[in-house]
Parts: C-alpha cells; structure tokens; sequence
C-alpha cells in the first residue's frame, strides 16, 4: 500500500506524506478533525475582499505560509467594477483547483506520469433565479461541465479512472453536488 | 445449565457449513437459531428473490444442488428447502426459537444467555447473516410521515404496496430488482443511484459467474487484497436471477421507464434532493465493469477459449441522461431503502466492535481466543457471504477452531494441577 509501483513518476504530489497522514488519522480519528476559515470585508459596491489564513487541523492551530486574499466583484455589465471573479466563479475555480490536485495524487499514486492537464469549465445559470423573476428558477447553477484534457503516460481508460477516482475523493465534487447546512449569523 | 464445546449463532448456509465441519472433526456443537432454519431465506426474502449465482454454484462441505437445471438460479423458498435438507443430511443440532442474548467470557470458555437458558462452551462462532439488519441513512427521519417506508426485508409483492410512486433508494440487487418489478407493476419508480457494481449477466456466452469462478476472482483472499476495509464495503453486484438470464443494468431499467436519480442526499422544503454525483458513479461503475470484462478475455485468451466462446460484445456505457436533482414527496406515496445491511452484535460485548459496531476479526478470526465470525462479506475471500462461498471459509475456521481447543487444553492442564 505504502509502496509506489512506478517510481520515476514525479508529477510533484508528496503521495508517501499523504499515506502517512491517512494511516496516522485511521489511528487518531481526532486527528482528522479540520476547520476552515475566511475572513471577509466589504470594500465598495459589490466589491469584497475575503482573506484566508489560519485554519485548524491535526489537533492543533494551522496557518498558511502567508495570508492570501481574494477580491471578488461581478463584472462591467452588472454596472459593477469589475475587481475580481464573481463569487459564483469562486466555486468554479474552487471545483477545478480540487479536481486538479485529486487528479495528480490519484495518478502520482497509481504511477501515473502526467504531462499536462488542463480543464475548461462551463456552469450554465439562469439570472432569472437571482433577480427574482421567477420563483421556479434556482439561484445557483443550473449544470457544471469540467471538460478534461489530459495528456498521461497512461490508456484512456486508466486516465478516465482517474478523474472518476477524484470525484470520489473530492471535498468541492461532493459540497457543489450533495446539500450541505449552511447558517448564516449576524452577531 | 447446558454444555457444549462449540456453540455456533445462527443455523443459516453459514451456521450449516461450520456445523458440518464440525460433525467431520466430531466437535460437540449447537446451533442457536433465533427462528427457524434459513430463517432469512424463510422470512425475509420477497416473492420473487433468485439467487444472483447459477445453481452449480451452490457448493457446501458435504453438499451440493443436484437438481437439473444446473444453469438455472434458486428461488429464494428452493433455498430454504435446499439448506433444510442440508441440516438433515447430517442431522445437524439446531435449537429453534432461540435468540442468543449475550455472550460472556468466562475463564473456561464462554456463557452464551438465551431468551431459552444459558449455555457454557468452549468457543463461540457467529454466524447470524450479513443481511438480516438493513443499514438505512439517517436522512428516513426527515421523510414526511405520510410516506411509507420500508426495507427489502419487509419488501414482498408489488400489491403490498398502494398504487402511488415510489422512491427506490439504492442500485445494488435488491434496488434494482425491487425498481424493475414495482415499475412493471405500472407504478411511477425513481431510482436513487449511489456507488453500484455494474455487471451483465452473462458475457461471452457464459454466465458472470462462471467467468469470476473461471478466474479466480472469487477466490480472492482477504489478506491478498490491497485494501480489505474497502472490499468489504463494496455494494452488492447489481445482477438478478431469471430464467431469461437477463442483464438488469441502469440502462435497462431506464428503458423500462424508471427515472434514474443521483444518490437521496438531503431533504428540503418537502423534497427529495438527490446528488450530482450521478454521472460520476456511472462512469466509475462503466470503467470497473470494463477492467474486469478485460480480465476476462485477457484469461480467454491465454487459455486458447477464444474459439468456443462468442464474440467479445462489450455492454453499451451507461446512457446518462441529465438526471432531476429534485423529487417533491407529493409524487411518491412510498420509500424503499435499499440501502444494504449493517448487522448487528447486541449479545457481544462492545469491546469486541468497532467504533462503528463490526465485529473486528482477522479474517473470521475474532480478538477474543475461541472466538470467530462467519459470513460476512469478504470475510476471508471475495466470496465469503455467498451461499458458495463460506464453505471454504468454515473449513479453514473449523481448523484454527480445533487447534484453538487443543492449546487450550495443553496449556490449562498445569494451572488446573497447580
């Protein structure tokens, strides 16, 4: 389990640290408990910043190597100005981004040498839902399609088990697809 | 109180063969048995249950099915008879009507409590069925009342049923099946499909059974596979017996007008949510079908069968529609859960579980000295919780049993001098 069949594959994925870690966690659920977090302020109009940084995990405090923030707005036609991505393509980069990275562990740990991947992502919505046009229609996305072009030392069908594999392990896959509680507080 | 050397929860196809080998070693035995003999099979089963394995596969120590249609699958009621006259064959001691309701250490062996007086004995194998407890998500609390809910155990006929739609949760054998015969009754199904094991029912010409006995898949040995703990969580291959030997797969059931959903996630605003995970679990299902199709005629191949076999025709992929990630509960009068089993151990002490109440063993071998389950899948090999394939299993149990009974007795006699 903790041996690599290929070992000249080096797709960059620490996959021994990884296995370690589940084999630490099965051993010390408590362990396996994390929290995210994101600190967010609004600056103008529909413009916030929503910075990252400290998280909890392994049994104790967490931070990031830095802080990483992030602009959001929405764009010139929405008679905004445009600072950064729309919120909903915040989900969009957040759904790739896990993907990606599901994509090179589960390959670097079926030694599998990737040598390029790359996704386009296409999320159809009706602005009928959000501006209260029609009660029928959701707010959010109507279908998300990630197309994969992935070039691996690899069959196809090996490739396509892996990005099956990476649904199935992904922790944004499974918040956009299953209902997830969500509370909202004012303090 | 009453003694024995071996008491053996359980007089079902695992309890059977283990009390069988037994009788061979001439082990002093009983089995307690909460209801009747194959008391699943007798009562838990509904009408028109098959076997998913062809009846040549129904091998166990001592006894085989000698009927004519060897290719043919056992009704769910020929399997009861088919294990009663198994227990006659060797005339094994089954207690009826005895529920076992703990079972302690003792320093001599064990005391086995039932709801008919104790038993003290040496050793202890459990044997009660892996499919007697139905695991149903907690999501059933959420459901509104006035929709009924049910397991495949309690599932029968289609006229149980009132003539409103139904939410088949779970593609796996009893999902599947239960979705194909409620929707041939003419009611509106919805099949919620999660993780399933897409298989034909027959491949080259052969049965699928006969291909993963052929190449040994089922022989598979717990301490050979690469993760034990996800083997044996793998749902239930979605196959079903008829005597048309047909393949019930999502795209046969969607051609018989069943609407296929993702995987029942969540309750909201009197609906159903269902995930949108579907296409991905199809895809998955596709690829692990096809991996092992390829085995097949990699296996074909190097044996020189090619030329008695008919062509290589692979199943179509699975056509995935874009599913409903919405039903209302206004368009279902009932919910069946068939969403597998999680047995349970109230008479074993809790030491003996897992934080999610398994019993923890080593390829049937329990913590406890002298102690030992039987039956469950994957048990010691992939086909530990067929009906063909605990017969291996009791034999190797039986043996560690009988050595387990012989170091016991070695190393107690100085203490007892002493």
């Amino acid at each position: 389990m903790t041996t690599i069949e290929n070992p000249t594959v080096e797709n960059g994925v620490n996959v021994e640290a990884l296995l370690g870690a589940r084999e630490a966690m099965t051993g010390a659920r408590p362990a396996a408990q994390f929290q995210w977090r994101a600190g967010c302020e609004w600056v103008h109009g529909t413009h916030a910043a929503t910075t990252v940084q400290s998280f909890f995990g392994v049994g104790a405090e967490q931070s990031h190597r830095q802080a990483f923030t992030v602009d959001t707005d929405h764009p010139e036609i929405f008679a905004s100005e445009d600072n950064g991505p729309t919120p909903p393509e915040m989900v969009l980069i957040g759904l790739a981004g896990c993907l990606t990275a599901g994509i090179a562990t589960v390959a670097t740990h079926r030694g599998i040498q990737l040598n390029s991947v790359k996704a386009t992502i296409e999320a159809d919505m009706d602005l009928a839902g959000i501006l209260g046009i029609d009660a029928d229609v959701r707010n959010g996305f109507g279908n998300i399609t990630v197309r994969y072009e992935i070039d691996a030392d690899a069959t196809d069908e090996e490739i396509k088990a892996v990005v099956a594999q990476s649904q199935k392990r992904s922790a944004v896959f499974d918040t956009v697809t299953n209902p997830t509680n969500v509370v909202v507080e004012v303090v | 109180m009453r003694t024995t050397t071996v008491v053996i929860v359980g007089a079902g196809q695992a309890g059977l063969a283990m009390s069988r080998c037994l009788t061979d070693r001439s082990i002093d035995h009983v089995l307690l048995e909460r209801g009747e003999t194959a008391n699943s099979w007798r009562t838990e089963r509904w009408d028109s249950l098959r076997l998913l394995t062809p009846n040549w596969l129904t091998r166990l120590p001592g006894w085989r099915y000698t009927g004519d249609d060897q290719d043919g699958y056992m009704a769910a009621r020929d399997v009861t008879e088919f294990l009663d006259a198994y227990r006659r064959s060797f005339d094994a001691p089954v207690e009826s009507g005895t529920t076992v309701v703990s079972v302690t250490a003792r320093s001599d062996g064990y005391l086995v409590e039932t709801d008919q007086g104790p038993w003290r004995c040496r050793c202890v194998v459990v044997a009660a069925g892996a499919c007697s407890s139905p695991k149903i998500p907690a999501l059933a609390a959420a459901v509104p009342s006035d929709i009924a809910q049910l397991a495949p155990i309690d599932y029968r006929n289609p006229s149980q049923l009132d003539s409103g739609g139904v939410l088949v949760v779970g593609a796996s054998a009893s999902g599947a099946q239960i979705a194909d015969e409620l929707r041939r009754s003419g009611r509106d199904v919805t099949l919620a499909v999660g993780d399933h094991v897409r298989l034909p029912r027959s491949y080259r010409g052969m049965d699928i059974h006969w291909w993963m006995d052929t190449i040994g898949q089922l022989d598979e040995r717990y301490d050979e596979v690469e993760d034990i703990t996800r083997a044996r969580r793998l749902p239930s291959l979605q196959l079903i017996g008829s005597p048309e030997r047909r393949t019930l797969d999502l795209n046969a059931l969607a051609g018989s007008g069943v609407g296929l959903v993702g995987r029942f996630a969540g309750v909201s605003s009197a609906k159903a949510q269902f995930s949108g995970s579907f296409a991905n679990f199809c895809a998955a299902a596709d690829l692990k079908q096809g991996r092992l199709l390829d085995l097949i005629d990699e296996f074909a191949s190097d044996h020189g069968l090619d030329a008695e076999l008919t062509e290589a025709d692979r199943p179509e992929p699975t056509a995935i529609p874009a599913p409903r990630t919405e039903l209302a509960f206004s368009e279902i009068t009932t919910i069946v859960w068939a969403t597998g089993f999680r047995p349970q151990f109230p008479y074993l002490d809790s030491d003996l579980l897992d934080h999610k109440g398994a019993v923890r063993h080593d390829g049937g071998v329990m913590e406890q000295p002298g102690m030992y389950v039987l039956g469950l899948p994957f048990t010691r090999r992939r086909k530990s919780s067929f009906l063909d394939g605990v017969g291996p299993d009791a034999l190797d149990l039986s043996g560690h049993l009988v050595q387990h009974l012989e170091s016991v007795s070695t190393s107690r006699r100085p203490k007892m001098a002493g």
